[in-house]
């Protein structure tokens, strides 16, 4: 099996030979390795996702099992309306997430970018939560928004909420209660990367600009943002997928309720095939969502322009 | 705890351009900025972030039962609890194996990779580089499917190779692209210059590119041990047995029972915190370092 020889072996070692002569093979024997752990295990999948998606397969009931055709997407788009509900969710989410973890991932990285006493301290505080797990960061939420002894009880002391109702558990408060608990986690990531773009502005620019007389307000305009678009961009992007695909929070959290209430479309999916079996439709979701994502991300980079212009 | 010097952000020392010399009028505005626009703004977000760490200290340290605000008196009890009685020990070790088994794959195969990316031409590298971005798009938890499958085939389900292999292939992208980028801001000439001076190709990247290389390797392996620590999708799917879960597995196993034990949970969560908490604290220098010098601009 070839993924498996490739997994026991290291990588291939470069030959010993002489080095002035640049071995033909040498460059493909460095990306074999990874080559093949990513045929196997990415490209492999992804094709049998495609195949399952035109079969019914569904290993409990094995007399339905079967060619399908476009049966399944037919059904997706015709009569499931769980799945219009977990799209508009899932899009929701990945906006407001995105949306609120850029700009205060943006402030906070201009902010711990100065230089003031304890920034050290302070940075690696602020940036703690991205090193904590989704599931982690769920436990935590889970103890905080407790109706008896989580903090909610405090806060409904002073006026904010009332007694007894947990957030995660009323329709009304699950959505922020879950974007406050992902943002928690979710800001220190965009302010590590856009704070590592930061450190690269050339100083002199800002000397210039500061010679010539431009506000703080304008430096930042013409001069930081444009140093960041590209940076922005691809976090921006990054993120949006991974908070897409992201299952671990919402899993573990809210478990898709309340009635259903904070269920994205992959939780949709996971539900479908480990809850229900049902994995040639499960697939055929996996389909759509992989092209819903691959075409956002299309637009989305033909209409940021990404790499163009600044550098 | 960390020193000023540890976390202070040292320009890379391979890509950034040397300094201008510096000139008598130093001080820029954003220096000037007015302190109280740092702290004030500063203070109420420590406040949000510390806040949930406090309140899991909390309820790991106090007494069930107790509603007090402060953990007094203290107790271990919680802990001991979920170590032994949840398995938490067996757990923890899982996971430490999980972590430093992707560590060690996706660093020395990103290198590889990374390498050959980074200084060579070759006629598929286009297609290769292509691949590596799309696979950004697929979701690792939509595959789990055909990826248990695999691993059914391969008789590794209930083995943590499974686990560490699909950890692996996830990270393994993002980490090729980052290494690439730091390789190439290794000047080339450096390399031939060792040739020339009798090094072979792997001796030359031994003694002239990999000690360049530290502070990217250490941002992309800490990365991927931080991930498969943290990852829990995969663990629970490929991993049925009791004593072969990792500690996500096991927390959210805490958070389902039927009766939340809320105080195991949270000895639980700080179970799971402290090792990526500490590898996170001696990394941070690196982690900005590394993504500015590998930062997608190559």
């Amino acid at each position: 099996m070839a993924q498996a020889a490739a997994v026991a072996k290291p990588p291939a070692p470069p030959r010993r030979r002489r080095a002035s002569a640049t071995p033909r093979r040498l460059p493909y024997l460095l990306i074999a390795p990874a080559a093949l752990l990513m045929l196997g295990f990415i490209a492999y999948p992804v094709i049998s996702v495609f195949y399952y998606s035109l079969q019914n397969y569904n290993p409990t009931k094995p007399w339905r099992n079967g060619y399908a055709g476009f049966d399944n997407f037919v059904q997706i788009f015709t009569k499931d309306p769980q799945f219009w509900d977990t799209l508009t969710f899932s899009a929701k989410w990945v906006f407001v997430e995105v949306g609120l973890q850029l700009l205060f991932g943006l402030a906070l990285a201009l902010i711990v970018n100065q230089t003031f006493v304890g920034r050290g301290l302070g940075r690696a505080m602020v940036f703690s939560p991205w090193a904590v797990s989704g599931v982690l960061t769920s436990a935590i939420w889970v103890l905080l928004y407790n109706s008896q002894t989580g903090i909610t009880r405090y806060l409904a002391d002073m006026g904010i909420g009332s007694y007894g109702t947990s957030w995660l558990s009323d329709t009304s408060t699950v959505f922020s209660a879950a974007v406050v608990a992902d943002l928690w986690r979710g800001v220190p990531f965009f302010a590590i990367l856009i704070l590592a773009d930061l450190q690269s502005v050339s100083k002199d620019l800002y000397e210039a600009a500061e010679v010539d007389g431009a506000s703080t307000i304008k430096q930042f305009w013409h001069i930081t943002l444009p140093h960041l678009k590209d940076a922005i961009i691809l976090s921006t992007l990054l993120r949006a997928v991974w908070e897409f695909n992201n299952v671990d929070l919402l899993y573990t959290l809210t478990g898709g309720g309340p009635a259903g209430e904070t269920t994205t479309l992959p939780l949709y999916i996971a539900n479908t095939s480990v809850d229900a079996h049902n994995f040639g439709y499960a697939s055929a979701l996996t389909t759509v969502a992989f092209v819903i994502l691959l075409f956002c991300s299309m637009v989305y980079l033909r209409l940021s322009k990404f790499g163009g212009g600044s550098k | 705890m960390i020193t000023k010097e540890a976390t202070e952000v040292a320009p890379a020392p391979v890509h950034q351009t040397p300094e201008p010399p510096r000139s008598v009028k130093r001080r820029r505005s954003w220096d000037e900025v007015p302190r109280w626009h740092i702290y004030t703004p500063l203070s109420i977000y420590l406040v949000f972030t510390l806040i949930p760490f406090y309140w899991i200290l909390l309820f790991a340290l106090r007494p069930s039962g107790s509603t007090s605000l402060v953990p007094w008196p203290i107790t271990f009890d919680h802990f001991e609890k979920v170590w032994t009685e949840r398995a938490f020990g067996t757990y923890f070790e899982n996971s430490v194996y999980v972590g430093l088994a992707t560590l060690v794959m996706t660093t020395l195969v990103a290198l590889a990779g990374g390498y050959a990316l980074a200084r060579f031409d070759f006629k598929v590298k286009n297609a290769f580089m292509l691949a590596l971005l799309c696979s950004q798009f697929v979701p690792g938890a939509l595959l789990l499917v055909p990826l248990f499958e695999i691993f059914a085939e391969l008789k590794m389900i209930n083995s943590l190779g499974s686990v560490i292999i699909a950890e692996t292939v996830f990270q393994l992208p993002l980490s090729m692209i980052l290494i690439s980028n730091f390789i190439k801001n290794v000047p080339y000439s450096l390399e031939e210059a060792a040739w020339v001076d009798g090094c072979n190709r792997m001796t030359a990247f031994r003694i002239v590119v990999l000690p360049l290389l530290r502070p990217g390797l250490i941002a992309v392996g800490s990365f991927a041990f931080v991930h498969s620590w943290n990852h829990f999708l995969f663990a629970l799917m490929f991993l049925n047995n009791q004593n072969k879960q990792t500690i996500p597995v096991g927390l959210n196993t805490l958070m389902s029972a039927d009766s939340v034990d809320l105080g195991a949970l949270a000895a639980g969560g700080i179970i799971a915190a402290v090792p990526v908490v500490i590898v996170f604290a001696f990394i941070q220098k690196w982690l900005i370092t590394g993504f500015s010098a590998g930062a997608v601009k190559g």
